[in-house]
């Protein structure tokens, strides 16, 4: 057989893997986008836990963001396909069925980048609380605001401008970490990537494309989060 | 929970730990003098040197580490006969220097950043008072700026220590059997995914509060002027009564 160009091997053509590179990245996004809301709902409540919480929940709050940034996301990861896999065929054993039910692999994935991000995030998300001036926050209760239109109206588009920064900072930890959730057999970007490496025998070229496509997510990430940035700030003045 | 069986996953997964600290150690000591020499060319004012450690730290940043590590362990196997020729395939072959040489080119990008911050943070007066010493050069770098960005550095190198303590666990993707490597084995033989999780998290945990105390003793060392010196009891004296 001849050997393909390396255009030909990752083009469009009929020996080409591009169709399903393309997927595989579209793929990686689907996961880590949903792993970036389930983290940023965690995040709300553990920022909250951590700033107003009674002192257990506080406690707990703690002992999650510790704990997350503690350990390798890899045990993460392996905890929930494995640990879920057993629990569902626990489940599937009550109702007759018989060996292993693995854990949908995308679920696993969405729900261990949440856990693992959403100790993260509410690290951002307290910084940012922690800017928000308390004249204002007294201001608001002065009006008669109860603490849910509060909430709407004064803490979360503030806390949301000051944290974008840090959210793009988890943004790209997220995106990078999507890349483990190949793990589990999620045909995400790393996981296609392999699969054509292995069927072709070119595996630095399916590599080194994995790398510059990761590459270009982080970069045009890197540019809408500045714009964010910019555009959050438009109404704000800054002293300098 | 079966606690007979989580001592006996306990001193398996503590069989790893050797393992994971080799290769956090090795890759951040190795990456530490790359990183040096990054953040050098970075400031070295030499556009063709600053540019290309600019976009070495974009590209090591950028992609996932995983990434890396297959490329060099799976993707350089494209190019054995080169590397055999070259006498290098010895290297490349196995996994733990696979391991060993990605972990030491990613820690090297996110150092770099933290060496210039820390290099960036000396205050020009220091560096004037030691020029008007007559310090410069080599002497200056070692004196003056080294020691001072060091100490400006440490807090943030020290969590780069822990990123890397908890990066080696993706080693055993390519068959490394450090602490998660063992905890993969485990699981997947016992199928107690929770029980195994526990102690694992616990080995990592211990080892990064063991590593952040190490840290913080190490600033406590190098910043004697930052702390409160000694109380002095002045003799009371009795002669103005």
């Amino acid at each position: 057989m001849q050997q393909l160009s390396y255009f030909e091997l990752v083009g469009f053509g009929p020996n080409g893997w591009g169709y399903a590179l393309l997927m595989a990245t579209a793929m990686t996004l689907a996961v880590a986008l949903c792993g970036f809301v389930v983290g940023a709902v965690i995040g709300t409540f553990v920022a909250w836990a951590k700033l107003a919480g009674p002192m257990p929940v506080r406690a707990v709050a703690d002992g999650y963001t510790t704990v997350l940034r503690g350990i390798p996301d890899l045990l993460v990861i392996y905890l929930f396909y494995f640990g879920g896999s057993a629990a569902l065929g626990a489940i599937g054993s009550l109702f007759g069925a018989q060996g292993f039910i693995g854990m949908p692999a995308f679920m696993t994935g969405a729900i261990a980048i949440g856990i693992v991000s959403g100790a993260y995030q509410a690290e951002v998300f307290r910084g940012a609380f922690q800017v928000l001036s308390k004249g204002e926050l007294e201001a608001a209760r002065s009006v008669g605001m109860g603490r849910w239109l509060m909430f709407r109206r004064i803490v979360a588009p503030q806390v949301l401008r000051y944290a974008i920064p840090g959210m793009g900072n988890t943004w790209q930890l997220i995106l990078k970490e999507s890349a483990l959730i190949s793990v589990t057999g999620l045909v995400e970007l790393l996981r296609q990537s392999h699969i054509a490496a292995g069927s072709t025998r070119r595996p630095f070229d399916f590599y080194m494309t994995a790398a510059a496509l990761y590459l270009v997510i982080t970069w045009i990430s890197t540019i809408l989060f500045q714009k964010a940035e910019n555009r959050s700030l438009r109404g704000l003045r800054r002293a300098s | 929970m079966d606690f007979a069986f989580m001592r006996d996953t306990f001193w398996t997964l503590l069989s790893g730990v050797p393992l994971t600290l080799n290769l956090a150690f090795t890759a951040v000591a190795l990456g530490a003098v790359l990183a040096m020499l990054i953040a050098l060319m970075r400031m070295s004012g030499v556009a063709v040197l600053d540019w290309l450690a600019r976009g070495y730290v974009f590209v090591f940043r950028g992609s996932p580490l995983l990434v890396q590590i297959f490329l060099i362990y799976y993707g350089l196997g494209q190019f054995r006969p080169t590397l055999q020729e070259w006498g290098l395939w010895g290297f490349f072959r196995e996994p733990y220097w696979c391991a060993i040489f990605a972990l030491t080119l990613n820690t090297a990008a996110y150092a770099s950043e933290i060496i210039r911050g820390g290099l960036q943070s000396v205050p020009a007066q220091q560096v004037e008072a030691a020029r008007a010493c007559g310090m410069s050069g080599f002497l200056l770098f070692r004196r003056i700026i080294f020691p001072i960005a060091v100490r400006q550095a440490l807090p943030a190198y020290g969590s780069e220590l822990i990123l890397m303590v908890k990066a080696t666990s993706l080693a055993s993707i390519i068959t490394m059997m450090e602490v998660t490597g063992l905890a993969a084995k485990l699981i997947s033989q016992t199928f107690r995914a929770v029980e195994v999780f526990v102690v694992a998290g616990l080995i990592y945990l211990v080892l990064n509060f063991i590593i952040t105390r190490i840290i913080m003793a190490l600033e406590w060392w190098l910043s004697p002027h930052l702390r409160r010196p000694p109380e002095v009891t002045l003799p009371v004296e009795a002669a103005h009564v």
